[in-house]
């Protein structure tokens, strides 16, 4: 029965894709794209049901299907492992999931591919659900490699423009980089306990004497290389961003509120692995606050409104890494889950918006939305206001719990995060003020055909916004069900033992002043003194690195695409000239002895038997002698 | 027969075929006229048939003698072929100087 139901779960959306893959052009855009939909429905129905068995029982299910690979002592069966977190993972994956599928429906009805995006994005759905329940880290490769193959046939979905086609490109390549961290993880990993099951690692590590401590911080963190690439953390960051070439719905879906989640939910899974590697874990804490802090900064500058979105994602996960490198997984989780809610709930805001003004992305352009639209501004004010840090809505709780743990650690990096909160509440308000505040900046034409989206798209936007302001109900403070329901998990004791008392009020009041701080500077200067920013060519100073991003594109760029460029020119040009005028030069030789030898075949008779008579005497002469 | 032979001795039957055959092969090697050549192999076929003949007499061994046959037989079919190839050689380009007929050139 279980494995069943886990079966529905997985293959559902898988069949979603193959239908609509081969069949979806035949039924219709309308027809494809509900089907699709209701593939990532009952993936999330069933997903309901076991969410519910496990909440009651606290017990794990595990499914075996069959064995996979067997040598030796070493076996990896194809299993899945549904406990509480990949469940919780699933809830949001499918339940996002199935609102963007719905919002997709309208989104994309003018493509003439719809049918082939909704397969996309139904496989894409197939390989998050199998890296999340998988039971071991192999099938978490599987759809650890799906999602980065989706994720990459959709940036690059309107295939017809080449700078989507890099960023694509971008992005697959990048996340190969990571890749091969998580891979060589797996193998050290694979090759020390002979084994890749979560459950049987755990038990290994638990029950090992004296473990080789340092091989296991290798293989933590090459993990974290690969959770760096699929969570964009510095240095493997540059690819999301540019991700931001695909449709919105993708951009909301895989780029905000799933795929890039997938390292944190890799870390959270191992956590036993990092927690004997305190030196990785500082590493991660340290890479996660810079990384929150750099994207913050950037995006403080862009101009696109999806941009801002990606790079405020890209800080979202660094402070998630911060949880995660302080051993505050459940607090990581939470975080994920809330800004999973409102991330989404802002890209489908922006999609709102773009499709309103038909494809206008840059924030320059746009200017007193809120007049033609009601529910996406509001929408966009609470995902805001959550994002930013502001009680009562649900990132004030995910965002103040890392805060604070971050406090209780290591004041320099509660120092960074904060600020970096403090810029999130500057640049997200900077947006919001630039897009719906103030008069149009648009054309005429744009303006007259300035509308509030259809229902389709209004409604995962509500239900997203909804959920953004009451999602920091799981986890409150002193009172935390998602602490509890994850607590078997781990083995350290959850971090919300602390009580609460001064200290914890006075970081709590600094965390939302800071965010109020940030949103009065953005208040004042692009609400009341209606300051837009400047065109391309004007910008100057910090504003211009920070506009061109550190310039760390043009520096991977000089460093790694020009060095390689550089050498493989020198290897064309010199080594291999060299290497194939040696090889064509011993060609020639033999071609001139050839031509040479000819010379001898006078076709002379004559001179023929002459030479076969001397050579037959000297053969004679010669055994004579040597008798 | 016997003493006739012994007076005689192997190692003049020796010299008579080594120079017959030395004889054969100056003819290969000096003449141009293909028919002269042959006749310079035949020269050097029946300087070897000799010395088959003069050692299975002596050593009392008839295999020699059946050698020579087949050697004969071989050598008639040979010469026939041969003659015929010249021939036409002939009929095509009017010579048979084996120093024009380098169409075996490299």
């Amino acid at each position: 029965m279980d494995t069943n139901l886990a079966l529905l779960l997985l293959l559902a959306p898988f069949l979603g894709f193959l239908f609509n893959i081969f069949f979806g052009k035949s039924i219709g855009k309308t027809a494809s794209g509900i089907l699709g939909t209701l593939t990532v429905v009952l993936s999330f129905a069933v997903t309901l049901c076991f969410f519910t068995r496990i909440n009651a029982s606290q017990e794990a299910i595990q499914i075996q299907l069959f064995d996979w690979i067997q040598i030796s002592n070493f076996k990896v069966d194809f299993g899945f492992l549904l406990d509480q977190l990949s469940v919780l993972w699933l809830l949001f994956v499918t339940g996002i999931g199935s609102l963007i599928h719905l919002y997709s429906i309208s989104y994309m009805h003018d493509d003439e591919n719809m049918h082939k995006f909704f397969a996309y994005l139904n496989l894409f759905i197939f390989f998050m659900i199998t890296l999340v329940i998988g039971s071991n880290l192999l099938v978490l490769f599987i759809g650890w490699e799906g999602v980065g193959l989706c994720s990459y046939l959709l940036i690059g979905f309107w295939h017809k423009n080449q700078d989507f086609n890099d960023a694509a490109k971008k992005a697959f390549i990048m996340n190969r980089i990571g890749d091969l961290g998580l891979l060589i993880g797996i193998f050290i990993l694979g090759s020390m306990f002979s084994t890749l099951d979560y459950n049987s690692l755990q038990a290994a590590i638990s029950g090992a004497t004296n473990l080789d401590v340092t091989t296991l911080s290798i293989a933590a963190f090459c993990l974290f290389i690969g959770a760096c690439g699929k969570s964009a953390q510095i240095p493997l960051y540059t690819w999301l961003p540019d991700a931001m070439a695909g449709p919105t719905p993708v951009s909301a879906l895989i780029h905000a509120a799933t795929m890039v989640t997938a390292g944190i939910f890799m870390i959270t899974r191992l956590n036993y692995v990092f927690d004997l590697a305190p030196d990785v874990q500082n590493i991660i804490a340290i890479v996660g606050a810079v990384t929150s802090l750099v994207a913050a900064t950037i995006a403080l500058v862009q101009t696109d409104i999806k941009k801002v979105l990606a790079y405020s994602t890209v800080s979202q996960l660094g402070l998630m890494f911060l949880a995660l490198g302080l051993g505050a997984y459940e607090v990581a989780v939470f975080h994920v889950i809330t800004h999973a809610f409102f991330k989404a709930c802002l890209f489908l805001g922006s999609g709102s918006v773009i499709h309103a003004l038909h494809g206008e992305q840059d924030m320059r352009n746009m200017g007193g939305l809120k007049k033609w639209m009601g529910v996406t501004f509001f929408t966009f004010l609470i995902s805001s206001l959550a994002i930013s840090g502001i009680p009562p809505f649900s990132g004030f709780f995910s965002k103040d719990e890392i805060l604070m743990v971050a406090f209780e650690h290591n004041k320099v990096l509660w120092f960074i995060a904060s600020l970096a909160s403090l810029l999130t509440a500057f640049y997200m308000f900077r947006l919001l003020y630039l897009t719906f505040f103030n008069d149009f900046r648009g054309t005429e034409k744009q303006k007259n055909h300035l509308h509030e989206s259809p229902a389709l798209i209004t409604f995962p936007l509500i239900v997203l916004a909804i959920l953004a302001a009451v999602g920091g109900l799981i986890s409150l403070p002193t009172n935390s069900w998602l602490n509890g329901y994850l607590a078997p998990l781990f083995s350290k004791e959850a971090h919300e033992t602390h009580h609460f008392g001064t200290q914890e009020y006075s970081l709590m009041a600094i965390a939302v002043v800071g965010g109020l701080v940030g949103i009065g500077i953005a208040f004042s200067k692009y609400l009341k003194q209606k300051q837009v920013p400047e065109s391309d060519e004007n910008i100057t100073g910090i504003a211009k690195t920070l506009y061109n991003k550190y310039y760390v594109d043009e520096a991977y760029d000089f460093v790694f695409v020009k060095s390689i460029n550089g050498l493989s020119n020198f290897f064309r040009d010199q080594v291999e000239t060299g290497l194939s005028s040696a090889v064509l030069g011993l060609g020639k030789i033999t071609n001139e002895i050839g031509y040479q030898g000819k010379k001898v075949q006078s076709g002379s008779i004559g001179l023929y038997v002459f030479i076969f008579v001397l050579g037959l005497s000297a053969i004679l002469t010669f055994l004579f002698l040597a008798q | 027969m016997s003493n006739i032979l012994n007076e005689i001795g192997i190692e003049n039957y020796i010299f008579l075929s080594v120079i017959l055959f030395s004889i054969g092969v100056c003819g290969v090697l000096y003449r141009r006229n293909a028919i002269i050549v042959f006749m310079s192999i035949e020269i050097m076929l029946n300087a070897v048939n000799l010395l088959f003949v003069a050692f299975s007499t002596y050593h009392q061994d008839p295999q020699g003698q059946i050698f020579v046959f087949f050697s004969m037989a071989v050598a008639a079919a040979e010469v026939a072929v041969g003659l015929a190839i010249l021939v036409s050689i002939f009929k095509n380009m009017g010579t048979i100087s084996i120093d024009k007929l380098k169409n075996l050139k490299g």
